[in-house]
Parts: C-alpha cells; structure tokens; sequence
C-alpha cells in the first residue's frame, strides 16, 4: 500500500469511518494542563465518568505557574492557583500522573511529553493546547483539541475527526550562518500566510529536514501552530530513535523496525505540495502583529498593503521604509515550547557569554523544562545567563502570554523567542517581535534588534 | 446541547483577517475553573477602552447601538487562529453568538464551536462582504437567516451558500452528545484496541516503566 506517512499514522488509529466521512480515532496518549485540563477533569467527575486509561493520561502544571525561584501554587495570574489545585484534584481522584509544580521533571508540556517518551514514534497523542503539533518532530500523530475533545478522549480514548487534505514542505539546503529552524518556519509563513497551510496536515521532508536536530524539527513542528496546520509529522529516524529510547516511558526493547516504516512511500500523493531551499534562509524577525508579518533584521518594513498591516504597524510604533535591525528594545525574553529547549539555551548562552545586557532592558530565561534546565546548570550557563544580567527562572509557560501575571509594560518593545506576535498576547500593549535565541540575546546585549556578532 | 436549524438574527462584522482566540478571550479574563462567566471578557482588549475599569470602546462593533443583540458575526480568513482555547467558544456562545459566517476557520476552533451548537459556516468573502453591507444599512431590520439544513444564508433577497462538513452538520441539526455517540461504539473501541494492544504491546505505557 503507498501512502503518505500522515496516511500511515491515521489509517492504524482509525478504528472507523463513517458515512460522512467523520472517524473515530484511537488515542493512544492524553496529556493536559491546568489552563485547559482542569476544566475537562471538572466536567468528567460531574457527568460521574471515568478515565478510561488513566496510566495513559499525564497531567502537567505550566501555563499560569510562577516561574520565579521559590516559587509555591501562588501565582500572579488571576485566579490561577484555582487552576493548578484543580488539576491536582483531578489528577488525584482519577489517578493520573501529574508533573506538578515542584516534580523535578515539570516543564512545559510538550516538552515534557517528549522528555519522558509520553510521545513516540507512530502513537496517536491529544493534549488541550494548539503547540501540540510540536510533537509530531517525533513521528506521534499529535493534535491539539479543544476542551470538549479532551472530555471525550480521556472518556472514550478516541478522537472523531475527519480526515484533513495532505501539505508536503519539502525542505533542499541547509541552513547557513545564523538562520535556525525558526528563521525557515517564518519565511515558510510569510511566504504562504498564517493559513497557508490551509487546515491540512503537514508533512516537513526533504535533505534540510535530515540535517536537523530532534529540537530543531521540533521547533518547525510546533510553528506549524501558526501556519493554520491540522498537525505537523516529520518520518521519525535514527536522531529520534536514539533520543526516544533514553525516555523513562520509552519501551524496554524499541519497536524500531516499525518506527522505520513510519514514513511516506515514494510514490505516495499529497494534495498539496511546496518547497523551500534552508540555504536561502536569513535570520527572521516580525514587525507586526501576525506571525506572517516578518522579514530579514535588514530588510526595510514593507509599506502597508491594507488596512489590518496599517493596524499593525500602529500598533508596533512602527513606520514602513526602515530595517528593523538597530530598533531600540525594552526587554528580552527567551523561553516558550517553540524556543526553550537545551540547544536553544546554548545557542543564547554563546553569544551573551562575556557581555552584558544593556542598561534599561529586561532580560529573561525561562528555561522550557526542569531537565533542561538542569542540564543547562550543569554545563554552567545559568552562570552565564545570570553574568550578563539576565534573570534565570523555573520552568513554565511564563511570559510566552500574559495571564494577568507578569508583562513587560504597554507600548514596551519585547524581542522574545516565542510564537505569537498578536496584539496584547504578551500583555497589554506589549509590542513583541518574534524571533530565534541567538538573535534575543545579541538584540539583549546591544539594546537594539540585532544579530550576533560571531557565528 | 441545543440543537441549531435555522437561525436569524442581527450580524456583526469583524473582516479583518486572522482574528485569534487572544483576541477573542484574552488569557487574563479567563479566572475560573468554568465554562462560564466568560461573556464579560469576550474581546476585552477591543471591547473596552480600558479592560481592567471595563470602559466600553463607543467604536468597537459590538458596542454600537445599532448591533444590540448580535448573534452572527461576519469573519475574515482563519477566523479563530492562535490558541485552542475552547473558553474562545464559550465566551461567544454566552454572549449570545450562534452563527460565524467565515471564508476560513482554524480546524481547532472549527470544531470547538460544534462541540458548543454554534454554526462555522465557510462561504467566500465576497459574499460575506456583500451580506455585511446589506446588513449595515440597518442591522436591526436587515438581519441574516442561517439555515443548516438547506446550507444558505439568506439577507438581502440572496440566498448564499455556505460549506460544513456533513458530520459537523449532522450534529448542529441532532444536537449530538459527542461522548453519548461514542459511547455506542464502545465494542469497535474495545475490539480495536485489544488488536492494537496484542500486534503492539509496547504501546500499552505500562509495561514500558522501567524499575
């Protein structure tokens, strides 16, 4: 049988399809937050239902908890506590495993759900939170759902869905000097737009895809949230393999021969097809309030083309004709399930090493989970972090959005590693541009949006 | 949840494109473990001059006299992108929202407002740009008919077709329960997964945990 590897990983969850072309999916793993978990779990015990596999279903505490050392169940988000607790009851009566505030390894779930093997290889895996596509870097069919779904799932261990059309990326190249897998998920979304993508689910291939790192294709996975993606999957090989068998829920003897069949036929047929060359990639950094509103450090803010780009142009304080590159910032964050994993925190560390943050800007790590940032303090670069003025955090969803806990302050200009640049998604007024590690940190040191000196 | 067949009621356009659930429900105002008491939240940061004093923007469509008990609003491509928070979709549905009329949805959000009996319609934006300018005229006396069975919405004399998948329509017209409907498919579940479990037994997490 030929097909696509997306085809693969939904004909062997597919238990049925019925006449209108809805199926049921089998769901192989659930993880949720407090944000949108606690909610669902709250709904089962009333309807008086159960989880049907509670040793298949993972709670984990990161979207409204503090990030700040010491930090408790309080947090600054507004009603937030209620959340977390909430998912912690739950967890409790219908026996879940819950990586809770203070387990040593918390993280931001998709990381979590990664680290310790919860998704592998040719598993279905659902969780409440649209960065769920992150995970499909690893071969897992991985959707995010609504509340509603989720409810269903840990009721049912099934997923209806119908079936999305096919979008092949073929990647050429490499990527060169600074430009990272963000950089290509940018000009892969400006090129097409926020709904380039069109619903369908897309396939990441190609020699620029085989020369990634496991983080790498995790990051363009999870920009696929952005490309208006129903799921992004990459064919899972020996980089995952190697990394999947070291997971503390990964299987005793690995299924490779299997995980190696997980992978498009060469003669399968996508519906959709489009291609980008790595090699042709420059550092991206967004100028408006979309994530498809972004260009090269260099290039010059493009003239506004309608009514919603002249909108968002205001909104930055911003004016078409200039480079963004030598823009005064306010602050610097680094963290988010799109840029916070160790290579990540690395690439940053390289360039802060031996410099300081500029005089009048915030600048925060937050590293994107425990292990990480254990591992992270292991090699020294909290140090290195801390000796350049920034702040070192625990782990969470932290400042990635504004919860009503922690912003930068409206009309501030934020060079943040994250995923979205919308309105007010990092607070109130908070003007923020999208971009890689590397680049927050040299814009940090220089208080200006500016690439590293050095490669 | 309530069945929807036909609804008719005053339209409210919000064209731009790419509208996402940060705009629609803002993180801050969700602040309880609930899937209500989130309509006063609903676009805050658009709604009201200032969102924590709760100050009313005269200008934000919504707030208009003439768009008093707007129940279908006029939306532009990938309406609904950004987060899968399903609190997006509750807040509509409390405010009183029962129809999107869209040239294009996030697949998330899409399906969050059929959990919830609210209609994501998909029609060209032409033709949405069309009823919202019939609908300006007078949005009290000239307000739009959706109708699920015949996939039309009426205004303006014209009647426009609008796109919904055919399982998703299904269960706006029945009012489906999705965990009721599942529930009667619990024996395929089960056969499907005691295979799945003997062909794969790694997938069972179990017995994957190391001592």
């Amino acid at each position: 049988m030929s097909g696509t590897l997306f085809d693969k990983l939904w004909d062997s969850h597919c238990i049925e399809t019925d006449g209108d072309g809805a199926s049921l999916l089998y769901v192989d793993r659930v993880v949720m937050h407090e944000r949108t978990g606690a909610v669902a779990l709250d709904s089962l015990a009333r309807r008086r239902r159960s989880v049907r596999r509670p040793e298949h279903a993972f709670c984990v505490a990161d979207h409204v908890v503090d990030t700040l050392p010491g930090r408790s169940d309080d947090t600054r988000v507004p009603g937030g506590r209620d959340f977390i607790v909430a998912l912690r009851q739950g967890a409790a009566s219908f026996g879940l495993r819950m990586f809770d505030v203070d387990d040593e390894d918390q993280g931001i779930c998709h990381l979590v759900s990664a680290e310790q093997g919860i998704a592998l290889p040719g598993l279905s895996l659902v969780c409440p939170d649209s960065h769920t596509c992150t995970l499909g870097a690893l071969g897992t069919l991985a959707f995010g759902i609504g509340t509603s779904e989720l409810e269903h799932a840990l009721a049912t261990s099934t997923l209806r869905a119908i079936k999305p059309a096919t979008l092949r990326v073929s990647i050429s190249g490499q990527l060169l000097g600074h430009a990272t897998a963000k950089d290509l998920a940018l000009t892969l979304i400006s090129t097409h737009g926020v709904g380039g993508a069109g619903g369908a689910a897309v396939e990441f291939q190609g020699a620029g895809i085989d020369a990634m790192t496991l983080e790498q294709r995790m990051t363009l996975c999870n920009m696929a949230a952005e490309f208006g993606a129903a799921t992004a999957v990459i064919a899972p090989d020996e980089v995952v393999f190697r990394q999947a068998a070291l997971a503390p829920l990964a299987p005793k003897d690995a299924p490779i021969a299997g995980w190696r069949a997980l992978r498009s036929d060469a003669s399968a047929r996508f519906d959709h097809d489009i291609a980008i060359d790595s090699a042709q990639v420059v550092p991206q950094v967004t100028w408006g309030t979309s994530p498809e509103q972004c260009g090269g450090l260099g290039d010059p803010i493009p003239s506004p083309k309608d009514a919603a780009a002249r909108q968002a142009l205001d909104y930055m304080g911003l004016e078409p004709g200039l480079p963004l590159a030598s823009k005064p910032i306010d602050a610097a964050f680094i963290g988010s399930c799109t840029n916070a994993r160790i290579s990540d925190i690395r690439a940053a560390a390289r360039v802060l090493k031996g410099h300081r943050v500029a005089a009048g800007v915030t600048a925060i790590c937050v590293p994107g989970s425990k292990r990480v940032k254990r591992q992270a303090e292991a090699e020294g670069l909290d140090q290195v972090f801390k000796a350049a003025g920034f702040e070192w955090r625990e782990p969470g969803c932290s400042m990635c959005f504004f919860a009503g806990g922690e912003t930068f302050g409206a009309g501030k200009r934020v060079v943040t590693s994250t995923n979205r640049n919308f309105e007010s998604r990092q607070g109130p007024g908070v003007r923020s541009h999208l971009t890689s590690p590397a680049v927050v940190a040299a814009s940090a040191i220089h208080g200006r949006i500016a690439l590293p000196d050095t490669a | 949840m309530k069945p929807l067949e036909i609804h008719k009621g005053v339209a409210a356009p919000l064209l731009q494109a790419n509208v996402d659930t940060d705009a629609i429900m803002p993180s801050r105002e969700m602040r309880r473990v609930s899937r209500s008491g989130l309509a006063d939240g609903l676009f805050a940061n658009w709604r009201y001059l200032d969102p924590e004093r709760r100050i009313p923007d005269p200008d934000f469509i919504l707030n208009r006299p003439e768009r008093t008990g707007a129940s279908i609003l006029l939306g532009g491509p990938n309406f609904g992108c950004g987060s899968s928070r399903e609190f997006a979709v509750w807040a509509l549905a409390e405010f009183g929202i029962r129809v999107i009329l869209a040239p294009g949805f996030n697949p998330v959000f899409q399906k969050n407002c059929v959990a919830n009996g609210l209609l994501p319609a998909q029609a060209p934006l032409p033709a949405i740009r069309s009823l919202a300018a019939w609908s300006d005229r007078d949005p009290q006396r000239n307000r739009l008919t959706a109708n699920v069975r015949t996939l039309k919405i009426e205004g303006s004399g014209k009647r426009i077709p609008f796109v919904i998948a055919r399982g998703q329509r299904l269960r706006l017209l029945q009012g489906l329960d999705d965990i009721a409907m599942t529930d009667q498919r619990t024996a395929a579940i089960e056969a499907f997964e005691r295979q799945r479990f003997a062909e794969q037994p790694w997938v069972c997490a179990w017995i994957n945990r190391r001592a």
